[in-house]
Formats: C-alpha cells, structure tokens, sequence
C-alpha cells in the first residue's frame, strides 16, 4: 500500500498584513542566513565582515548615502515608468533604448545650447526634449502592436540597440577630448544644463521630480479612469471592449506615458547625476527596473524600497569587491538569492502548508 | 459477508482551507450499475468523484475498491484500479485520429496494467497491442480492430481514422468513453456528460451506458438535471452543501422529491411566463453574417426581429453561432453583412451595425449582454465588486477621476437583492462561486435599465434556487418593457421561459418556434437540420459554407412561418 502524501497546500482566503510582513521578513533573514552560508562555503571569510562592508559600500559615509539615494531614485523613476506598462501586461522591455534616447535628447540640447540659452530655459528645453524622445520610443513598437498585432516583447527589444547605436554615432560628433571615444562631462565649467544645487544639496531637484512622479503614479493607477482602463485591458482584453474601451487608444497612451517617463530617467540621469552620454548610461538599469516594478506590483510606494534595496546590495557590492578582493559578481550571487527567498515568499502569502492530519 | 461493491467510501471529508467541500461523505457503487450523483453546484459532486480518480486526496476517510481498501493518489493510481473518468472538458488531442488519441500515452502503462488486471475482461486487447508491436511499432490496425469490437459491443458510432477536430462534440465524448474502456476501465466516472448534448444525443448516450451496465460495468453519472436521473439511473445519491444526504432507488423518486432532498425545502418548480404586454419592435437583424478568419460563416444571413416585452430564447447545439449573434449586437463581432437597426420607439430607428460598445452607447441605446464567458468578458476576476459595477459605467461624468462611491453602493444593493454570498463587496470576485459571479453580472446589467437586455447561458453551472431568481429576474425585465434575448441550452427551460424561441444550426437561423406550443423533438430537429444531409458523407468543414445559400432560403419560410406577428 502506497503512502499518503506528508504535506498538502491550500490556497488562503485572505492573509493579515503583518503576517504578509512577517513571511518576507523571515525570507530575507533565511536568505542572509543562505548567503552566509554560500559566502562561507565559497571563499571562506566570515559572513558578518561581509555583511558589514556591504553596508559600509552603501550607507558609510555621507557621500555614499547621497550617492545610493541618487541612484535609487533613478532606478525608482525607470521602475514607475515601466508599471503603466506591465500593469497593461504590455512586456516594454524597452527602457534600456527609451532611457537612452531621453538621454541623448538631452545631451544634444546641453552641447549645442549650452552657451546660448538661459540655465533655467535649456533645463526646461531639455527635460521636454527627452519626454518626447522617450515617449516616440515607447510608441514605435506600440503602434506596431495595435494595429498589426507584432510581437511588443521583441520589438522594444531590439529598439534598445538601435537606441545604443543613435547614443554610438552622437558619440562620434560630441567626442571630447578627440580620439577619446567619449563625451566626457558636459559643459563642467559652466555647469550649462545641469540640475542645479539647492539648499546645498546636489540632488534636492531629483528628489522632487521622482517623488512627484512616484505619487502621481500612485494616485493615476489607483484613482484615475485612465488607470482603470489600464487595468481592465491588463486584465483581458476582451473584458476591455466589452466595457466600450478603446483598447488600441489606451494602448498607445498608456505606452506614451511609460516612454516619457523612462525618457525623464534618461534626463535626471544625464542632467541631474552623471553629466555624459554613452552607450552605459542605462546601464542594465531598464531591466532591474522591472523587477523594482514587478515586486512592488506596480505600487509605486512599495517601489521606493524595493529600488532602495537593489541599490543597497549593488553599491555594496562594490565595496566587497575592492575591500576583499572579490568579484563584483559575488554581490549579484548575494542578490540573486535574496530575490530568490522573497519571490519564493509569495507563494507561502498565497498558499499556506499543513500537515496531513490523517491519523488512521 | 453480503455482495462487495465496486467502490465504497466511508466518511470522506475534505476540506479547501477553511471550506469543508466533502463532510464525512459515504457512498457505495454497486457493479453492475447507473449511479447518478446529484446535488446543486457547490455540493461537493465534483470534488467527491475527483477523489476517486486520483485528482484530490481526502483528508478523512477511506475508499474501498472490489473490497480492498485503497489509497488513490494519483489519477494513474485510479487508473490502476481499472476506474476511468470522463471530464467535462476533453482531454485529446486535436489532429490526431481517434484510434490514435484512444492509445495515446499507454507504453508505460502496460506493466502496471497486465499486472492489476488479473481477472478482468477488456484487458486482452493492451496485452495483444503490446506483443503483436515490435517494441517501437505501433501495430494501428490491430487497434483499430479492437477499437471496432469495443464500439460494437456497446453500441458507440465511431470511425477510429476519424481526426478529433472533424468531430462534433458528441463525437469527441464517444472518444473519451472509448479511450477508457480501451485502457481497460471497469468503473466508469461521467461528470455532466450531456451539458454540451442535443436531447437525441444524449439519449444515444444513455442507451450506450445502458449496453455497458449490462455488461458488467458500473457507472457514476455526475448530474443535475432531473429528467436525465430518472430516465438512466439505478439509484441516486444526493448531496447538499459538502453533506451525504440519502441515496434512493430511482424507480421510487420523482421529480419533486429528488428536489427537496438536493435543495432542502420544497420548491416552486414552474417558471411564470406572463403574456407579453403590448410588445414593440425593439431590434431587427437583417441577414446578418460574420465572417471567421478561415472565411468561414460563424453567422450566416440571420434574420430576427426582437419586440419589447417578450423573451426570445436561442436554442442550439453548443457553437452554432448563438456567441456571435448576441456578440455582432453588441458590437464585439464584426459584421460582414446585414444590418442591426435599433428601434428606440418615439424616435426615429438607429442602425447600430459595426459600432463598437462606446459607438452603441453614445446613440442612446441602452443594450445591456450578459456574456458566456462570465470572467473572462464580463467581469474582472482580479477585482472586487465596486470596481466591477462600474466596468460599464466608469466613464460618466466629466471627473478624470472614479467615483466609486455609487458603484459601491451598487454594489451593496446588488450583494443585499440577489442574496449574494462574499465576505465583503471589496473581495475579488473571480474568488466566488459560479453563482454569485453570475448574480454579480446579471445584477450590473439590469441595473443599467436596459431596453435590450441580452444573456448568455444564465444559469449554466448554477443551482437550482439562484437559477430560479434569474429566471424571475428575466421575467421581470420582461415586464417592464426590455426586449430579452437569452441562449439557454436547457430546452425544458427554453420551453417553460420564452415567448418565442430561434433555432440555430451551424450558423443560420433554421426555424422560430412559439415557445407555448414548441416541442422538443421540433426543436432537435432544427437543431441538427444543417448537419442531417452532411451526415452520409464524410463531414468536411468547407461545405457548411458551400450549403448555406439553399439551406438559408429554406429558412426564410420557417422564420416567416414562426414569428406568427
């Protein structure tokens, strides 16, 4: 006679908040724990000095602070632009090229402007100049979609390289110095088309324009007609021209948006904390976006410290690189398996496991 | 000792979380015999059977197969014991042939079965299959020769070479039936078997299980219409919210008291049919087509006039093009040809052909469409009740933002009206049952005071109790002067609720009955008109298309004849 299973799993009905809580707090704990182990296992050093330094590469100084605050509201600001996007289960893909172009956009405008134009009026110039790129961008594949039905996965796939090869042949006209094969800091003297600082913070315009855009995106998703359309054509599209919604108009307006958005990325990244252009400035960042976006599911509040998070293990991760010696991929195996223990939380959020309790 | 059963269970319990599906369920299969397990949805039949082959493991209890206690914990573990079930959604393989799908996957199988199947008959053929094939060869015609002695035996009409994509669904069920008996199965599990079934097929059906009990074979039959008990059973067990509730013999039940067992109370089982009170023309269709991708007609020249104040009731075997009738009406399907005209009464008639669901709206025509595919068209699984009453809606106003303050009170008059069962209105509905998902929707729309209100299988999975307060619902638009038009697929029901009812036959309108004076043998023979001078032949999907010219002047004269106006 066979044996009956041990374990079985139910779907839950509803979970309490701090018990949602509780389950990713032990995740995590249970992924440090596996990291140590991995850690130890691997190069034999003590887990908790590597611990230290990761947080040391992050938050160690005040420098650092600024600088992982810095990048985590960029990657928080591709991460908003890319959940219109997902939450219409359209796959963009794309943030890459549409960070890219926004970038170039307005870097253009910062070379060719730079001396001409008042500060505030070539910051405005640029900032609209690099929506709009990222918006046409984000529309290419879209239209493409609605009306010949392609593929949108692959599409804005492969616009990302075009964008690389756009930002590869700007390079060309924009070297500086010559024969350097790169663009350099723009404008470093006069600080032409950079963010200004205020209240003696470098980064204090970054903070406002992504805080402005995490609410909005809070506020449009959840509370907007729009954001309801969004939703419904996410959900099945079918559902969506039924309800007398015009599915290819959301389609390329939802789309719109999520370029301009990750357009404005490639603006705060080029005016507001790098000052270049290259072929890196996306820097896998329209990727790792998605999984801020993804996790969060598409609230743009829980964005904030998930971006926050990734950021933390990368520039830490930098840190156990040069103080140990170690590669900087080691960061990403820590990463990897934190990712994995909080993805695999979900399925204990949505099923609970019992025991078998046949006792004859 | 007394007689030993085919299958016994003893105190089954299984539970879903905090929801007990199956309490402490006994039910004995005798061989030799027609058991039909009865009860309205939720009940637990479903799940009771899915623990005999090998889906669900209880969590309580224990089950008996020939005497000898079993664990199934697996549907190959099921199998093993020689239990067959037949889903209500098939399980083959579209471009292969019958013979083909019938085999499919039984290599490894073999062992087990040769080993099991000691002192069984039907086995020999696997056996004979596995030596006559040298390893790696399939020898077809020697399946195909036993495959032919099965259907003989029991009465199938089935031709192996057959390819399941050229079959009707009746003809896929027949396959299914076979592919058990083939493997060898003794016992045999039919969950709703005759859902997608014209009455004549399912009496074919039942003729066949007949040939099969005879011949040894037990057979639990998953049901909840009643005529279908009575007429195939031995006995009947029935079962009431996850409870065992009695099993009796069925040549000592009727109607009435099998109801009260399943629902608990006595109930009303007549549906008023008030006569229609001075009925308008509401909606004319005029040769209305729609074209598949393949070029094929999915609708073919329909013609139908809707008067306000009456319920017209579409019968038709499953796919006949009752979807894209109410769908070109609504402006989801394209029409290739013909024209929809809305006829609002004191104004002058709009023609609403290939406007899309904003387009119809803005006219001023109140259409409200209960569509078949309740989650997947007309509700949103993933959200609660408030943002699903104002899936319709959400566009009034000028506000960029929702207003979800009178969706919610909606939906709290809704959840109060129509007795739905949630633990709050901001639970997703796509966690209710069947039926409260179809009170949900059926509510919204009414609620939208629509002057063609137009559903789609109603009460398809649902129990008796909720479908009566459709049927009431209906009614009662009825009475207030809305044209309904509602796909039934139970003709009993059609013949008891509708003023007239249009017959649908692979895409035209074969005949318009009065629903006072239809019969059903009438109505069965509209249904299969269209495919009755196909039947000799080999059924190639093209010539449907090719016909339709002659056929669709035949049924101008029912249409004519019928209509009675």
């Amino acid at each position: 006679m066979k044996k009956e299973p041990f374990f079985r799993m139910s779907k839950r009905e509803s979970i309490s908040l701090w018990k949602e809580a509780l389950i990713y707090v032990i995740s995590v704990f249970l992924a440090l724990i596996v990291c140590a182990g991995v850690i130890y296992a691997l190069v034999q050093m003590n887990p908790i000095d590597v611990y230290k330094a990761i947080f040391d590469g992050a938050l160690g100084s005040k420098r650092r602070i600024w600088i992982t605050v810095r990048d985590t509201l960029t990657l928080l600001c591709i991460g908003i632009g890319l959940a219109p996007a997902f939450k219409m289960r359209f796959w963009n893909i794309g943030a890459e090229g549409q960070i890219l172009m926004g970038g170039v956009a307005a870097a253009a405008l910062m070379i060719n402007l730079g001396d001409t134009v008042p500060n505030v009026l070539l910051i405005l110039l640029m900032l609209v100049a690099a929506i709009a790129a990222g918006m046409l961008w984000g529309l290419i594949p879209t239209v493409f979609k609605a009306y010949w039905n392609t593929n949108e996965t692959l599409f804005t796939l492969m616009l990302n390289y075009v964008a690389m090869q756009v930002v590869t042949y700007c390079i060309i006209f924009w070297e500086n110095p010559k024969g350097s094969n790169s663009v350099g800091i723009i404008n470093q003297t006069t600080r032409a088309g950079w963010l200004p600082e205020m209240f003696g913070n470098d980064y204090f315009w970054n903070i406002v324009i992504v805080a402005a855009l995490t609410i909005f995106m809070f506020v449009y998703l959840r509370y907007s007609k729009h954001g309801y359309e969004v939703a419904v054509v996410g959900e099945s599209e079918r559902t969506a021209r039924y309800a007398g919604i015009n599915v290819k108009k959301v389609m390329l307006s939802t789309m719109a948006l999520s370029g301009a958005i990750c357009g404005l990325a490639g603006f705060i990244i080029v005016s507001g904390s790098g000052h270049t252009i290259s072929t890196s400035t996306a820097d896998g960042r329209g990727f790792t976006a998605i999984i801020v976006a993804w996790l969060a599911r598409f609230n743009s509040f829980a964005m904030v410290l998930i971006a926050f998070g990734i950021v933390f293990m990368e520039k830490g991760a930098i840190q156990i690189a040069s103080q140990y010696g170690l590669n900087e991929e080691a960061s990403d195996v820590l990463l990897g398996i934190i990712l994995f223990f909080i993805l695999g939380a979900e399925f204990f959020i949505r099923y609970k496991v019992e025991r078998n309790g046949n006792k004859k | 000792m007394e007689q030993t059963y085919a299958i016994e269970l003893h105190n089954i319990t299984k539970r879903f979380g905090s929801v007990t599906a199956n309490d402490k369920v006994s039910l004995t299969l005798r061989k030799g015999e027609i058991l039909c397990v009865l009860g309205e949805n939720g009940s637990g039949k479903t799940t009771l059977v899915n623990m005999i082959s090998g889906i669900y493991y209880p969590e309580e209890g224990k089950i008996t197969v020939d005497g000898r206690e079993v664990r199934i914990r697996s549907p190959k573990d099921s199998f093993d014991l020689g239990i067959g079930m037949v889903h209500q959604h098939f399980k083959l393989v579209d471009i292969l042939t019958a013979a083909e799908n019938i085999i499919l996957g039984l290599q490894d199988e073999v062992e087990t079965h040769s080993e099991a199947g000691e002192g069984r008959s039907g086995i020999p053929a696997l056996k004979r299959l596995r030596r006559g094939a040298s390893r790696q060869v399939i020898d077809m015609k020697r399946v195909v020769a036993d495959i032919n002695a099965l259907t003989e035996k029991y009465g199938f009409e089935l031709d192996p070479y057959q390819k399941i994509y050229e079959m009707s669904v009746s003809q896929k069920q027949t396959v299914e039936i076979v592919k058990m008996l083939y493997r060898g199965a003794r016992i045999l599990i039919l969950d709703e078997p005759t859902a997608v079934l014209t009455p004549q097929e399912a009496d074919r059906l039942f003729a066949v299980l007949r040939n099969m009990k005879n011949d040894g074979c037990s057979i639990i039959l998953i049901t909840h219409k009643l005529h279908e008990v009575l007429a195939v059973s031995d006995r009947v067990s029935v079962l009431r919210k996850g409870h065992y509730i009695d099993t009796v013999n069925t040549s000592e039940a009727t109607v009435a008291s099998l109801t009260e067992m399943m629902v608990g109370a006595k109930v009303d089982l007549n549906i008023e049919r008030p006569e229609p009170k001075n009925p308008v023309k509401r909606l004319e269709l005029k040769n209305v087509t729609c074209t598949t991708k393949d070029g094929l007609h999915s609708l073919d020249h329909a013609s139908l006039t809707v008067y306000g104040g009456e319920i017209l009731g579409i019968a038709g075997i499953a796919g006949s093009g009752q979807k894209e009738l109410l769908e070109a009406i609504a402006g989801l399907e394209p029409v290739s040809e013909g024209t929809v005209t809305f006829y609002p009464g004191e104004n002058q008639p709009r023609e609403i052909t290939n406007l899309d669901v904003a387009g119809i709206r803005k006219l001023g025509v109140r259409l409200a469409f209960v569509p078949e595919d309740r989650l997947g068209m007309g509700l949103v699984g993933s959200m609660d009740m408030t943002d699903n009453m104002m899936l319709r809606s959400y566009r009034r106003g000028r506000s960029e933002f929702l207003d979800r303050r009178t969706p919610g009170k909606l939906a709290e008059k809704v959840k109060d009206q129509l007795e739905i069962v949630t633990p709050s209105i901001s639970a997703p509905v796509g966690r209710m049952s069947g039926g409260n998902v179809q009170k949900v929707l059926v509510g919204r729309e009414i609620a939208q005071h629509p002057k063609v209100l137009m559903v789609a299988y109603p009460t398809r999975g649902i129990d008796i109790n909720s479908s009566y307060t459709i049927y009431h619902l209906l009614n009662e638009q009825k009475e207030h002067g809305v044209a309904v038009i509602c796909v039934i697929e139970d003709l009993d029901v059609l013949m008891e609720l509708c003023d007239r009812i249009a017959v649908l036959c692979g895409g035209q309108i074969t005949g318009i009955v009065d629903g006072r004076t239809a019969k059903k043998e009438e109505l069965g023979v509209l249904m299969t008109k269209h495919m009755a001078h196909l039947s000799d032949e080999e059924p190639v999907p093209e010539e449907r298309s090719q016909s339709s010219g002659a056929s669709g002047i035949a049924s101008g004269q029912d249409r004519r004849g019928g209509a009675g106006k």
